[in-house]
């Protein structure tokens, strides 16, 4: 495991450009939620090019619906969905200029190619660790589509929020070469 | 005729579903250290120390140990000598499900309709409740919550008696593979064999009962557990699917007699939050 790399949101292609699949990350800054029923709705946006809720440019999307506050913590448990389900979306978003997705799972192609032709990540959380990461979260509130409950969009303040890249901007996929290092069958 | 009021009831079924998704069991615990010791990949070990540690911060913290906080699947064992007054059992049931998941800030994860509205209720029922009458005068209630990224890999298969055992365990290898790292592992692989379509699904799923350190007590399916473990840690999925050896940390099997033309299997995947709780009233 190479060393640590920490990155700082919005996210710049000099950043992005460096990292290789399997590399550790921290991510601090600024990081938006959303899942299947808040992607629908911004690709719908996109559609009618009407604006976003958030700026964007340079923005990560974490695939999350977590768990409610217990008192006196911004968030409760916090750990990633399963991607695949945002795979049909996420190329209009990183048109847009989305450079960052945290998630679990791996994804499709057309995500992978669109990762390529727009220079961005897609960074692994660890699923089932949700405490550690609300831990990294020190402040969410919900900015858009409130009605989705567990679904709405929220705005998040992370420190070293841990993750590892899983594909990079070269067209690597860790779901396909780690598991090809290993394969004993 | 021993009674028991609902309202004994309402409270145990709440607190089990807050321990439940707060703390992990300590065979779970030793088989995680266990493969954690064996793994060689060294993300693979990253991974599982970052679950090691996220388990003993939710016990401390009292927070759920998953955001997903799942299906509340509750099992009850009705000893036949007692006599259930004071209103609905099933309402009992739900009821405690309902302060449980409100009382300690769980997700709230039902839809009401499974296609069209697809509306939330709000307070994470209904349970999905089985219940078993038993001999005695005792009430056991087990809570295991059930997140939906492992249950979507699940799958129920009618085979043929031709297929044999290396056709099921061929079939199970292969769902495992297929699903990647999907269900978040390591896994637990429960496996359900025989009975009938349904019978075979909550085989499998009450295999995942089963203490993760038990050795299967009929040794023809001790040793099939131990060679589809072995199988499904060779290909190399590893923890969250980024590659490594830990694919799997346990495979349960349960059977039951089925049909002379069937030959039902079902698989059932846990995710290593592998959550249940139970109590006696």
């Amino acid at each position: 495991m190479p060393d640590t790399i920490h990155l700082q949101t919005p996210l710049k292609d000099e950043d992005l450009l460096k990292l290789k699949t399997g590399d550790k990350i921290y991510i601090s800054g600024t990081v938006y939620t959303a899942r299947d029923a808040a992607h629908k709705r911004l690709v719908e946006l996109l559609e009618q090019g009407k604006e976003l809720p958030f700026d964007v440019v340079g923005s990560v999307i974490y695939y999350v619906g977590p768990a409610p506050a217990p008192p006196g913590k911004p968030i409760g448990s916090a750990g990633p969905t399963t991607s695949y389900r945002m795979d049909s979306y996420a190329p209009a978003l990183m048109d847009a200029g989305l450079k960052g997705m945290i998630g679990k799972g791996p994804r499709d192609k057309s995500v992978i190619d669109s990762m390529v032709k727009n220079k961005a990540v897609y960074f692994a959380a660890i699923g089932g660790a949700a405490v550690v990461i609300a831990d990294s979260i020190k402040e969410a509130k919900v900015i858009a589509y409130e009605d989705l409950g567990p679904e709405a969009i929220r705005e998040m303040k992370v420190e070293n929020f841990p993750c590892i890249v899983a594909n990079d901007t070269n067209g690597n996929d860790i779901y396909k070469q780690g598991v090809a290092k290993y394969k004993q069958v | 005729m021993r009674e028991i009021n609902i309202e004994e009831i309402i409270p145990v079924v709440r607190q089990l579903c807050m321990d439940a998704n707060c703390y992990i069991g300590d065979d779970v615990k030793a088989k995680l250290r266990e493969f954690y010791a064996k793994e060689e990949s060294p993300t693979a070990k990253e991974v599982l120390q970052i679950i090691m540690d996220n388990n003993e911060l939710a016990a401390k913290v009292k927070m759920p140990i998953c955001q997903d906080t799942g299906v509340a699947v509750v099992f009850v064992e009705i000893g036949q000598e007692i006599h259930i007054v004071g209103g609905d059992f099933v309402e009992a049931i739900n009821e405690g499900v309902r302060r449980g998941y409100k009382d300690g800030y769980l997700r709230k994860s039902m839809v009401d309709d499974p296609i069209i509205d697809r509306k939330n209720t709000t307070d994470n029922t209904p349970a999905m409740i089985y219940t078993n009458i038993v001999p005695g005068d005792k009430l056991e209630i087990t809570i295991a919550p059930k997140g939906g990224g492992s249950e979507n890999m699940s799958e129920v298969k009618m085979m043929k008696a031709a297929d044999g055992i290396e056709g099921v365990m061929d079939f199970v290898v292969d769902r495992v593979s297929r699903s990647g790292g999907n269900p978040c592992p390591p896994i637990i692989v429960g496996i359900g064999l025989g009975g009938n379509f349904e019978q075979s699904a909550l085989l499998a799923k009450k295999s995942l009962l089963r203490q993760l350190d038990d050795t299967n007590p009929n040794p023809k399916w001790a040793k099939v557990e131990e060679e589809l473990l072995e199988r499904i840690n060779k290909l190399g999925i590893g923890p969250q699917g980024l590659g490594g050896r830990t694919t799997a940390i346990g495979v349960k099997i349960l059977s039951k007699p089925c049909h002379i033309a069937s030959m039902p299997v079902a698989v059932n995947i846990q995710c290593h939050v592998a959550r249940h709780k139970s109590a006696i009233i």
